[in-house]
């Protein structure tokens, strides 16, 4: 039943000749906050690509400076050294074509949910009023809040925000969709659900997509890469390619290669947690030997 | 559930029930019956308290030395018949939103400027967090000096009482604002003039309100002492503060206690005025 109802509605879209087509390149990206001696590296030499139509996952302990990067590509914040690249351009700020969808909600609660959805083509004087309008009904009809276009973000379910949030974000035709850890915070019913529903909306168009989780299993159910980040400062520990057939459906999840990923994956974050636990470690860790004599 | 239901293959059938006014909801709530039944209570403990006195010899602390609420009624009714008690209205609310909506137009602008620029905020917090702690009633007796008439001084004084409270709260709320509304308006391809106008002064408004909220409540309370200290009998006319002033000098209890309730009144109904505005002004507070 829920399968069903999540799946976007076929409503004929204008063409949008952006998506899926958009590369983004990071090249030795370093940042550090504070001055002099107390100067901390947050991300360090960093370097990765999304492939253009490719859902990329970087998943990385808590902490280890995710924010920082999706601040730097969206263009909030600027590397000290190294440079991130949409399509060989190089990114100086924040622009349309890169949207983000912020954890929690970051609806202006001052607006309606449709007030919200047409704020960036209507501050931008893009097309006619009417055009605009159309548009975003469109986009409310596809994420299912037809029928809460007049109401205010606080009168919406944390699902129905995470849903207006897109459809604000996509009326603005992004080269990358940048999505900065969405979908926490929801509870255990909404949450998959939402994945799912993302799912679908992104294997429409392949919108080239940048997303943040600290998930591991949604980072494989979502992802045609992961990248896996260490402890902070942040840098590649693995890139990991995740083979599943497109569309996505949940019985994958628990096929044995999913699994292997998954083992893979956890091994490598677990060792950067366990970094970041510090002195703490030695309480919480049963150390290699015992693993050993174990198995 | 919430969010199956908003799906659209299983909309929400409308809910449909009954339209009752807020009045006739308040009045079929014990609520409303408990705080009726309060007031009236304290009114029959006022009473016998005063009555006590006559009638038994016996006098209760506090309320044997005040008039019975039966003789401040009988008191009232004589006053609200006389044109002289409502002109002190007038002359407190004149004062009052004189010096109250000055305060706003200048104090909002100051505030949101304070917030929005490093180098304004800079040159003009200093001088204005030095000013801030003195008391509007310390202000008093200078701006009778300054102020060509009384007039013009209590409404100064009054506009003080405000002035700091509005900027204030203000400025917390528009610093406070999420980055995050400011940082998706960017991405959107807001000007510096849209992040100002559609971001942070909205974001700012249920401060704004807040702020004249608790504002309103000190200028009645400056206004009050004001006309006390310079009120009545020179330039400036009486109002409520002079009207209590007056009565204690003729030594008409009955009088100062229907002017103290007349304070209390005004006092309900200018914070009902801001309340009704904010809620025109910020449609989705009370969307809940």
């Amino acid at each position: 039943m829920t399968t069903t109802a999540a799946k976007p509605t076929a409503v004929t879209a204008p063409v949008d000749h952006a998506a899926g087509k958009s590369r983004v390149e990071l090249k030795n990206v370093s940042r550090g906050f504070g001055e002099d001696w107390a100067r901390e590296e947050v991300v360090r030499n960093l370097t990765f690509e999304i492939k253009p139509g490719d859902l990329t996952c970087i998943v990385g302990p808590s902490g280890c400076g995710k924010s920082t990067i999706v601040n730097m590509v969206a263009g909030y914040d600027h590397p000290d050294s190294g440079e991130i690249l949409l399509n060989g351009q190089k990114v100086v700020g924040p622009a349309k074509d890169r949207m983000v969808v912020f954890q929690e909600t970051a609806l202006m609660p001052w607006q309606t949910t449709f007030d919200n959805v047409v704020f960036g083509p209507r501050l931008r004087h893009e097309g006619s009023r009417p055009e605009i309008e159309k548009e975003a009904h469109r986009l409310l009809e596809k994420v299912g809040l037809g029928e809460f276009k007049q109401k205010y973000p606080s009168q919406l379910s944390g699902g129905m925000q995470r849903r207006a949030e897109l459809a604000r974000a996509l009326i603005n035709r992004p080269l990358l969709l940048i999505m900065d850890e969405p979908f926490r915070g929801l509870d255990a019913m909404s949450r998959p659900l939402m994945q799912e529903f993302f799912l679908r909306l992104f294997e429409e168009n392949r919108r080239t997509n940048l997303f943040v989780t600290s998930e591991i299993e949604e980072a494989i159910f979502l992802a045609d890469r992961l990248v896996v980040l260490s402890n902070r400062p942040a840098q590649v520990r693995a890139v990991i390619e995740i083979p599943l057939p497109r569309p996505r459906q949940f019985h994958m999840m628990s096929s044995p290669e999913v699994f292997e990923i998954k083992r893979q994956a956890l091994e490598i974050l677990h060792d950067e947690a366990m970094k970041s636990f510090g002195g703490a470690a030695h309480f919480a860790h049963r150390g290699p030997a015992e693993h050993e004599a174990r198995a | 559930m919430s969010a199956v239901t908003a799906l659209p293959s299983q909309a929400p059938a409308p809910r449909v029930f009954k339209r009752r006014s807020k009045f006739e909801r308040a009045v079929s709530s014990p609520r409303f019956w408990r705080g009726i039944a309060g007031i009236l209570a304290f009114l029959a403990l006022w009473e016998f308290g005063a009555w006590a006195k006559a009638g038994l010899g016996l006098e209760i602390p506090f309320f044997g030395k005040l008039p019975a609420p039966s003789a401040v009624a009988a008191a009232a009714a004589e006053v609200v018949v006389q044109p002289g008690y409502w002109w002190s209205w007038v002359e407190s609310y004149k004062r009052v939103l004189g010096g109250f909506v000055i305060a706003m137009i200048l104090g909002i602008p100051f505030g949101l400027a304070l917030a929005v620029n490093k180098y304004f905020r800079d040159v003009f917090f200093p001088p204005f967090e030095i000013l801030r702690p003195i008391p509007p009633l310390a202000w008093v007796p200078a701006s009778l000096i300054f102020w060509p008439t009384n007039e013009m001084s209590i409404i100064f004084v009054t506009f003080l009482g405000a002035f700091f409270t509005i900027v204030i709260n203000v400025l917390g709320g528009a610093r406070t604002i999420d980055v995050r509304y400011l940082r998706a308006a960017q991405s959107m391809g807001a000007t510096q003039w849209h992040l100002f106008s559609r971001v942070i002064l909205p974001g700012t408004l249920p401060s704004i309100f807040t702020g004249a909220a608790v504002g309103m409540g000190i200028t009645w309370n400056v206004v009050l002492a004001a006309e006390m200290v310079s009120g009545g009998g020179s330039q400036a006319g009486g109002g409520l503060g002079f009207f209590i002033w007056s009565s204690y000098m003729g030594g008409s209890m009955e009088h100062i206690i229907v002017g103290m309730i007349s304070i209390g009144i005004a006092g309900y109904l200018s914070s009902a005025l801001i309340r009704v505005l904010g809620e025109r002004v910020m449609p989705w507070r009370r969307a809940f």
